[in-house]
């Protein structure tokens, strides 16, 4: 085993037992309190609104290959999109979704189907569509799914680049409001400048624990917290041995 | 309620996998191999089933018409995406991809059509920057805003004018703060995915009816 995979699996290992010590904490002692995030807080209000209101909510999922490292942002995506499919259950409009890559429309119709049968409703596979498989063609799809149904708001969790700008424009001409974020350096730039509520970078993780997922999802946000620290810490004391001249 | 057979053969799936990648064990590889190519397979089958999801979408808006929820104008577009993918699979599948006609598809309707797009997303984002300063005025923007301006000047220098020092602060900015900024969120978006893969190693999250 080489130094390199050393480090990959001493990282995943790391992970592991912090998520795991992280919940048999949790047992004891109340788990700690998460930080506001007013992306989050604003996705909250469009649930409520799309229950209240019925309004309905998209999703998009972005364009992230599933044999590439973009497939992490599509799970976070997915799991998001379960999330708001089981909070809106009660709505009269169900929440749809967009995806620009096949694996994850078919696997984001999976994800409304099981928790339509789970809450005892029906599931429609027009609420989880591929829209266009190159950048532009699903950005184009998506903003003409914002135009035809009343979208309340609109989240964008996925590997999803320049062209998410397009479906935010289309968002902000059907008065549905963009929250979101993205793996993808140039979607988050475009992400920052044109959604009303961007996530930064790790953020995008988050939305499990801060939607109430449950303690495992908190215990991985607390694990994502620890190692990013250990990382920032690691960076620093490299940068202090190099001007040390140790390194 | 999941099926806790699918959710087995998932978790064992992907703990073959990442195992694969860490231990040169040669049992571990050769299964790691197949199964990619199992994926690889099935992604391509999800292509496909994709796509007649897509046809079926719209076609239910051309023959539902406002029954199935279109508006006349939708319809027209359906109408256009049911034409324009019959065509193209019709073409591309009877006198292959390669052929003439399928490339005067692609080169003289899909090209400037995504062409087109490309250019509205400039002017998109150039609004979507002065909406930027209405919506969130703070420092954070400014800087933004400033950085994007610069970039832009040294890209494609106004009228010809090229004012000195700025192609010396574009290099620094591309060097530095922008490439730390990356830096810290591609970090930041790696240790996300560890986290999420864990999760569904875990059967926490299960993105599949099961």
């Amino acid at each position: 085993m080489n130094l390199e995979s050393l480090l990959g699996l001493a990282l995943v290992a790391a992970a592991m037992v912090l998520i795991l010590g992280y919940v048999a904490a949790v047992r004891k002692w109340e788990p700690r309190a998460l930080r506001a995030i007013q992306t989050f807080q604003s996705l909250q209000r469009a649930i409520g609104l799309a229950v209240e209101a019925g309004n309905r909510l998209h999703l998009s999922l972005g364009r992230g290959n599933f044999l590439s490292s973009q497939a992490g942002v599509g799970f976070a995506g997915l799991s998001t999109l379960d999330l708001i499919a089981r909070s809106t259950s009660i709505s009269d409009k169900p929440p749809i979704s967009s995806a620009g890559e096949a694996a994850l429309s078919i696997l984001a119709q999976d994800t409304q189907r099981g928790a339509a049968h789970d809450l005892g409703g029906e599931f429609d596979p027009a609420r989880a569509q591929l829209t266009g498989v190159t950048p532009f063609s699903y950005a184009a799809g998506a903003a003409a799914l914002l135009g035809e149904d009343e979208v309340g708001a609109s989240l964008l969790v996925g590997s999803l680049g320049s062209e998410v700008a397009l479906i935010i424009e289309a968002g902000e001409r059907a008065g549905s409001p963009a929250l979101g974020g993205t793996d993808n350096l140039s979607g988050q730039a475009v992400l920052y400048a044109s959604a009303h509520n961007p996530l930064i970078g790790e953020e995008t993780f988050a939305s499990g624990a801060y939607l109430g997922a449950g303690r495992l999802h908190h215990a991985s946000l607390f694990a994502q917290d620890v190692l990013r620290w250990a990382v920032i810490l690691a960076i620093l004391a490299g940068a202090i041995l190099k001007v040390a001249g140790v390194l | 309620m999941k099926n806790p057979l699918l959710t087995a053969i998932a978790m064992a799936v992907g703990i073959v996998v990442l195992a694969g990648y860490f231990l040169a064990v040669d049992m571990l590889l050769t299964l790691r191999a197949i199964l990619i190519e199992w994926a690889t397979i099935l992604v391509a089958v999800a292509l496909i089933a994709g796509v007649i999801n897509l046809f079926a979408v719209h076609w239910r808006k051309v023959t539902r018409g406002s029954a199935g929820g279109a508006s006349g104008s939708t319809q027209i577009y359906s109408l256009v995406l049911v034409t324009g993918l019959s065509a193209t699979l019709i073409v591309g599948g009877w006198l292959g991809p390669t052929h003439p006609y399928a490339l005067w598809i692609f080169n003289n309707i899909q090209l400037p059509v995504e062409t087109s797009l490309m250019a509205i997303l400039a002017v998109v984002l150039v609004y979507a920057g002065a909406r930027l300063i209405q919506r969130r005025l703070n420092l954070l923007t400014v800087v933004f805003l400033l950085t994007a301006v610069v970039v832009l000047l040294v890209s494609g220098p106004l009228f010809g004018f090229d004012l000195p020092g700025l192609a010396e602060l574009r290099a620094w900015i591309g060097r530095v703060p922008a490439a730390a900024g990356a830096r810290g969120v591609i970090l930041g978006v790696a240790l996300g995915i560890v986290t999420t893969g864990l999760r569904l190693l875990a059967g926490v999250d299960r993105p599949y009816e099961g």
